[in-house]
């Protein structure tokens, strides 16, 4: 019963998706204010609908109905309650449903918190929105509705995939959903400024809050999805350029683009075109993910075997969204006009060439991630791109990325004399040098890490981490600079600004985390018999043998390896080889002790037979590694940061006294 | 400078930008495809010497055998029609079993032995690798055309698993 349920508040939802689609974008076109006002109760009443679908899900899911085929195919009544919840989006179906829902709340949003914008404004963005929610709506119940029964009903369900029964998994899926279908806001943003003709600063400064949070979800959605394949799939990697990653990592790469150009068209009124256009792919990129994810086409530690149909119907509702925008875009953008003039040398152009850099780099990754379909379909047979392809590619494209990164922040709006530009920047960006050259010569004596390397690789890595953070220093000094009390120069400071370079001190952590576990990381893949030691970049790795053990849904042979640093003992590390009951599945379990400046990563292959309890067993030491994860931390908490800058909000009530109620 | 000069500059560098792009996607994709091929497609010769590619197929039942440092593995791989053998040092994934579907990535040893440097698992028990499935499809029809052109004489293939 409740399914059923379930299945007809989802045609409800649909059938106000269709009204939220039609009536208030008719409305704001014949500046009907009834229609008009149609939008936001719709709005809510589509959330409240998705919500108690999704809801129906949940129960079924938490209470082990498996006569629902969605269900029987992945949970089990063994799997503790936390991971069933999560295993809603552990299929293809339930995560469309998460999509809708987040989708719905995202809408909501919008309307809540949109008291201050033009009545039109909201009914377009929100109409936009709606029509995109049919879509989807359309798409699951066609093709992969969760709630379909299985008669019989199964005694038990099949379970959730062990891989996927991890406390990541369980945040990582809705982080990055929240971030994609955030996007769709931008998105609905620069639709509704080309369907209003009026595309201003103040149009700017409404998305840029909207655009800023989805990207903040976004990375922190990617960031934790890369520390799940660290420390779950067992082979140290955090990052493959497997197809699904891209897929998350263009609309990424475009959102920063987007960010960034915002600002020049709040602030300057500059660059209105290229921003609608970035929006538009922005977000079309987020539906082509959502295509390679969920169409089966490409390999992948994602991929669900699916059927073509739901490909198609993907790949027609992307040529429907992509199409009809850049149409409305050929058609209205001209009248937009250009905007505010600007030099060659100026804040302006250095954010253009960023852009232009994030686009090309994104452009890069989407060759690189769609050769092989292309190639596949014109019949020149199967063929992979590998991570070489990317890395050769991505690597040149961000170094100028970063140097411009460093000079952005610094550079006035509109004009600005390269003599000056160059006098303001030449010590940070000597003693940045300075200071690459020397650190990897010091590495070995104070960080432990092995040997005293030394790489040009490493040297330009560690000169962009300190040429950001060298610009930063200076930025800060000159606005802090001055007469009067220290602290409320301090304080005078926007919080955009502050926020700007919390995120860029983020980008500046991930570099050093980056280049030093790819300069300095040891890999050991071993045999060894019990009481055996390896050593490995300094450390001393002691195998004392496997033990049997057991979890709430599986049994594991848990290695104990011993890891002592000239002869101190650092601690002991527990890796598991898990075999879960249902499934049948064998799942590695690596143990790593974390640090500020090294991870040890010991993880067990496979017993190896005939011998007297000897395993193959590989050994990693990661210098570094966190500071990947906690460079995208800053990033995203640089974004909140920004968002919640005082401007936004005088703007509001300034809007609100100025409106005659 | 003028206006028409600067916006002439612009262009110039947005191509030249576009261009270096074009060059390094062009250049590294060069070196960094790796083609597919299935067992019977090696044994006709048809993969390249001296290159790396990728082989899809079912791991033989019976064939992984363990060389004693425990590190050295050797199986061999089959579209049911033909096999290849194929030895690889290091971890196997998780899901590396016999029976199963996988994709290895190596290059061709004198003796037709196969060296790989990277052996794929799904993540998944019930999903097929593609590529695994379409070696299989391609072994099948090529048997079957094999079959009735020269239906007289018996197979020399390996008669498969069914």
């Amino acid at each position: 019963m409740i399914p059923e349920l379930g299945h007809f508040s989802l045609i409800v939802a649909l059938c106000l998706a269709m009204v939220l689609g039609v009536l208030p974008i008719l409305g704001a076109a014949r500046n009907n204010a009834v229609l008009m006002g149609v939008a936001r109760p719709v709005a809510y009443g589509q959330l409240l609908f998705v919500g108690l679908s999704f809801a129906a899900l949940a129960y079924a899911f938490l209470n082990n109905d498996f006569s629902v085929l969605y269900v029987a195919q992945h949970s089990n009544s063994q799997l503790p309650a936390i991971y069933r919840f999560s295993a809603i989006w552990g299929g293809h179906e339930g995560s469309l449903l998460l999509w809708a829902l987040f989708l719905s709340v995202w809408t909501a949003a919008v309307a809540l918190f949109s008291r201050h914008l033009p009545e039109e404004m909201v009914a377009r963005v929100l109409g936009v929105m709606g029509l995109i929610a049919v879509g989807f709506m359309l798409f699951m119940l066609f093709t992969s509705s969760p709630f379909e029964r299985l008669l019989p009903a199964a005694a038990d369900g099949r379970d959730l995939n062990p891989l996927l029964q991890d406390p990541g998994l369980v945040i990582h899926p809705p982080m990055l959903y929240m971030g994609y279908v955030g996007f769709s806001v931008a998105y609905a943003f620069a639709i509704s400024a080309l369907l209003g003709g009026k595309l201003d600063a103040t149009w700017a400064r409404w998305s840029r809050p909207w655009t800023t949070v989805a990207w903040v979800f976004m990375t922190l959605g990617i960031a934790l999805g890369s520390g799940w394949a660290y420390y779950e799939l067992g082979w140290g990697g955090w990052w493959f350029w497997d197809p699904v990653e891209n897929a998350s990592f263009m609309p990424w790469l475009l959102g920063t683009a987007l960010i960034h150009s915002l600002a020049v068209t709040e602030k300057r009124g500059a660059f209105k075109s290229w921003t609608v256009l970035l929006a538009i792919a922005a977000f079309s990129l987020s539906l082509l993910g959502t295509f390679l994810v969920r169409s089966g086409v490409l390999t992948s530690v994602h991929s669900f075997a699916a059927d073509p149909k739901r490909g198609i119907f993907i790949l027609t509702f992307l040529v429907l969204v992509v199409g009809a925008s850049l149409l409305l875009f050929a058609w209205r953008a001209p009248k937009v006009g250009l905007g505010g003039k600007f030099d060659l040398i100026s804040r302006e152009s250095l954010l253009l060439s960023n852009n232009v850099l994030l686009s090309v780099a994104s452009a890069s990754v989407f060759i690189g991630t769609l050769y092989p379909l292309f190639m596949d379909a014109l019949g020149y047979g199967k063929l992979s791109v590998g991570a070489p392809y990317f890395e050769a590619v991505f690597v040149p494209l961000m170094i100028p990325m970063v140097l411009l990164m460093g000079l952005g922040p610094l550079a006035r709006w509109k004009k600005m004399e390269v003599p000056e530009l160059a006098k303001r920047v030449q010590w940070g960006f000597a003693s940045a040098l300075v200071l690459a050259l020397l650190l990897p010569l010091l590495m070995g004596k104070f960080l432990m890490l092995e040997a005293n390397k030394w790489s040009p690789m490493i040297v330009v890595g560690l000169l962009m981490a300190f040429w950001i953070i060298a610009s930063l220093v200076i930025s800060l000094r000159q606005r802090w600079a001055g007469q009067g009390a220290f602290m409320a120069r301090v304080r005078k400071q926007s919080r955009s600004y502050y926020g700007m370079q919390l995120a860029h001190l983020g980008v500046a952590f991930f570099i050093i985390g980056v280049t030093l576990v790819k300069g300095y990381e040891t890999e050991r893949d071993v045999r060894m018999n019990v009481g055996d030691t390896v050593m490995a970049g300094g450390y001393e790795f002691k195998f004392n043998g496997v033990t049997e053990t057991e979890g709430p849904n599986y049994v594991a042979g848990m290695g104990h390896v011993v890891v002592s640093q000239d002869g101190k003992r650092v601690g002991e590390l527990n890796p598991e080889k898990r075999q879960y009951n249902v499934s049948g599945m064998p799942l590695t379990e690596a143990a790593i002790q974390t640090g500020l400046f090294r991870d040890l990563y010991v993880s067990l292959g496979e017993a190896i037979p005939e011998s007297e309890g000897a395993w193959a067993v590989r050994v990693y030491i990661k210098p570094f590694v966190d500071w990947i994860w906690a460079g995208c931390l800053l990033m995203g908490l640089g974004g909140l940061f920004a968002v919640s800058d005082r401007r936004y909000r005088i703007h509001k009530q300034a809007v609100k006294q100025g409106q005659p109620s | 400078m003028k206006p028409r000069q600067k916006r002439f500059l612009y262009i110039v560098i947005a191509i030249a930008a576009v261009g270096i792009a074009v060059g390094l996607v062009l250049n590294a994709l060069k070196d960094n495809v790796s083609l597919y091929f299935t067992p019977t497609q090696v044994y006709n010769k048809e993969a390249p010497e001296g290159r790396s590619f990728r082989i899809g197929g079912l791991v033989e039942e019976g064939s992984i055998k363990r060389e004693a440092d425990g590190l050295t593995v050797n199986f061999v791989i089959t579209d049911l029609h033909k096999t290849l053998p194929v030895v690889y040092k290091g971890i196997l994934p998780d899901l590396f079993k016999e029976g199963k579907g996988v994709v290895v990535q190596g290059k061709m040893e004198a003796g037709g032995l196969m060296r790989a440097d990277e052996v794929l698992a799904k993540h998944d028990e019930n999903y097929m690798p593609p590529e695994a499935a379409d070696a299989l499809k391609k072994a099948e029809t090529a048997a079957a055309a094999a079959n009735s052109s020269s239906a007289a004489s018996p197979s020399s293939g390996t008669p498969g698993a069914q």
